[in-house]
């Protein structure tokens, strides 16, 4: 069913994506990341010596400081931070430095919709800036259900907001293996439709929530394309960071 | 996490206790194997639900939810407040969720719960998108007067799966929810008490019809957790803190899906385990219904 969104897309067409790393010199790692309008800078301090109370010493911790445009930290920001938090812990290998803290911190710059997916993939964009040793990355797309049962990607904020509801959808990225196809199937299913974090809001029925998914991943792949090209152009003798 | 023939080895020297807290993940895995959680309960069930409607006095409506161990205290009060411009026929709810450290070891006086934010974010945007409370009901005098909804919960015992308590406890206190009369007096909104309502036969109530909220689909949750292919429905806290992969779905009476949240978490969830979760949740709707009509049939009896 043709639908016609403001910015002339099609349903399944994401913005125009950009990614630029190494833009902090002070930082262990650095990445920008924009989608369209919504832009977020993702700066990665770390490992450190330590954990804080609460956390596992036998494990390295990540600590996220989420710091939004304008205004105070209030508890929308806290959750963003727990969200980004888990998911970050999900993708990095925490048995390989025990006792230290990675410090991410997420900057929005402009949030025109899609903002924690868009932080989401800086984040990681930031992390492999900075060396931390992770098992695979993590892509986050934003699909939008509407009334109709249609279901658009990648949605600016007015869109966002006109929806019936709209999910945060994290995968795994995708594989590029010298395997045989359908040798590596988890439940009869490659390991990168596998959900890490999905955080909706609006109600949508059930069979909405799986097509949502089936386009999050259809997505996803293109989303891993794009981000192996701008990690894989970086030169591999960059070794002038510090520490 | 030990050596695996260390664990061997000493597992049949030890005491059960001493294995629960020295090597926990094998102890539950060992339970696992069998089908059950050492709660003796199976995998796909849910602790004892009670709840308890009407439990602060002097609250607008209030309940006392509790799953297994997990109590949460919800209470609300309302207030006349001038609405906003961009909205002058809507009411406000404003939902605040806080962990005081009787419930719980971990949390501390003076330094609030890494949970209470995110569950209190959670639980605003579900009971905002699942469309229970209609906000224009909330309006008393279009543009000048409207009701501001203040729910507090209470965490007084956490032992896993805050969230589905502390939604419940919410569902429970709106339908126990009493909207207090007013009447206009000189044109300001001044509440009227209860036994005034023979005697001043001048300030009539403006609201007397509309004395509770019609509620819509009403929200109910179950949180489970992951574990290599095992599906745990309603963990506790020790499971919480063992294996963290938890998912949480909301479904409402009309099993539409009002959110599916997993936030990380080691274990990534195929389609097979999302379809199962969100079956284990329709059950479990079916459950806390029929508990929830309970308890507010018991109420009007009264």
């Amino acid at each position: 069913m043709e639908v016609d969104r403001a910015d002339g897309r099609n349903p399944n067409q994401l913005r125009p994506l950009a990614c630029s790393c190494s833009i902090l010199h002070r930082a262990h790692g650095s990445a920008s990341w924009s989608q369209g309008d919504t832009k977020v800078l993702a700066a990665v301090y770390g490992p450190k010596a330590g954990t804080k109370k609460n956390e596992n010493p036998e494990k390295a911790s990540i600590e996220v400081i989420w710091k939004p445009r304008t205004g105070q930290i209030g508890k929308p920001e806290k959750e963003y931070e727990i969200i980004l938090k888990r998911t970050l812990q999900s993708i990095c290998i925490l048995t390989i430095n025990p006792n230290t803290t990675t410090s991410v911190i997420i900057q929005v710059v402009h949030d025109d919709g899609a903002l924690l997916p868009c932080a989401i993939n800086a984040a990681c964009a930031a992390l492999v800036d900075a060396g931390i040793p992770m098992k695979h990355l993590a892509v986050a797309i934003c699909c939008c259900s509407a009334e109709s049962g249609y279901c658009i990607l990648d949605p600016t904020k007015l869109e966002e907001q006109k929806m019936k509801g709209f999910a945060y959808l994290v995968f795994p990225n995708s594989i590029l293996s010298v395997l045989p196809e359908g040798s590596s199937l988890v439940q009869g299913e490659p390991m990168e439709h596998g959900i890490i974090t999905s955080v909706t809001h609006g109600a949508m029925s059930v069979d909405d929530y799986f097509h949502c998914l089936e386009r999050g991943r259809a997505a996803s792949a293109k989303l891993s394309d794009f981000l192996r090209r701008s990690l894989q152009s970086k030169l591999p003798g960059d070794l002038s960071k510090a520490e | 996490m030990g050596l695996p023939n260390a664990s061997e080895d000493l597992s049949s020297e030890m005491e059960v206790d001493a294995f629960r807290r020295l090597f926990p993940l094998r102890y539950f895995e060992r339970h696992l194997a069998e089908s059950i959680r050492p709660d003796a309960r199976s995998l796909s069930r849910a602790r004892n639900t009670t709840i308890s409607m009407g439990a602060v006095a002097s609250a607008d409506g209030s309940a006392l939810a509790k799953i297994g161990s997990t109590t949460m205290l919800a209470a609300i009060k309302m207030e006349v407040m001038t609405p906003s411009l961009e909205s002058p026929d809507e009411g406000c709810v404003s939902i605040d969720f806080h962990m005081p450290p009787i419930c719980s070891p971990l949390v501390r006086p003076g330094r609030p719960a890494e949970a209470a934010p995110v569950v209190a974010k959670q639980l605003s945007d579900t009971i905002s998108s699942s469309g229970m409370i209609n906000l224009k009901e909330l309006s008393l005098v279009g543009g000048k007067a409207a009701w501001m909804v203040y729910l507090d919960i209470y965490c007084l015992d956490a032992d896993g799966a805050l969230f589905d308590a502390a939604l419940l406890s919410a569902v429970a206190a709106f339908s126990n929810l009493q909207i207090p009369t007013v009447s206009l007096d000189d044109g300001k909104i001044v509440m009227l008490p209860e036994e005034q309502k023979e005697e001043n036969s001048e300030k009539e109530p403006v609201n007397k019809e509309k004395r509770k909220l019609t509620l819509g689909g009403i929200p109910f949750s179950l949180t489970c957790i992951l574990h290599k292919n095992y599906i745990l429905a309603d963990p506790t806290s020790e499971e919480e803190s063992i294996m963290e992969t938890l998912v949480t779905v909301v479904l409402d009476s009309s099993n539409q899906l009002v959110s599916l949240y997993k936030p990380g978490g080691a274990v990534l969830a195929y389609t097979s385990a999302v379809q199962d979760c969100i079956a284990l949740t329709r059950q479990r709707v079916k459950e806390l219904h029929q508990i929830l009509e309970e308890a507010i049939s018991g109420m009007e009896i009264d």
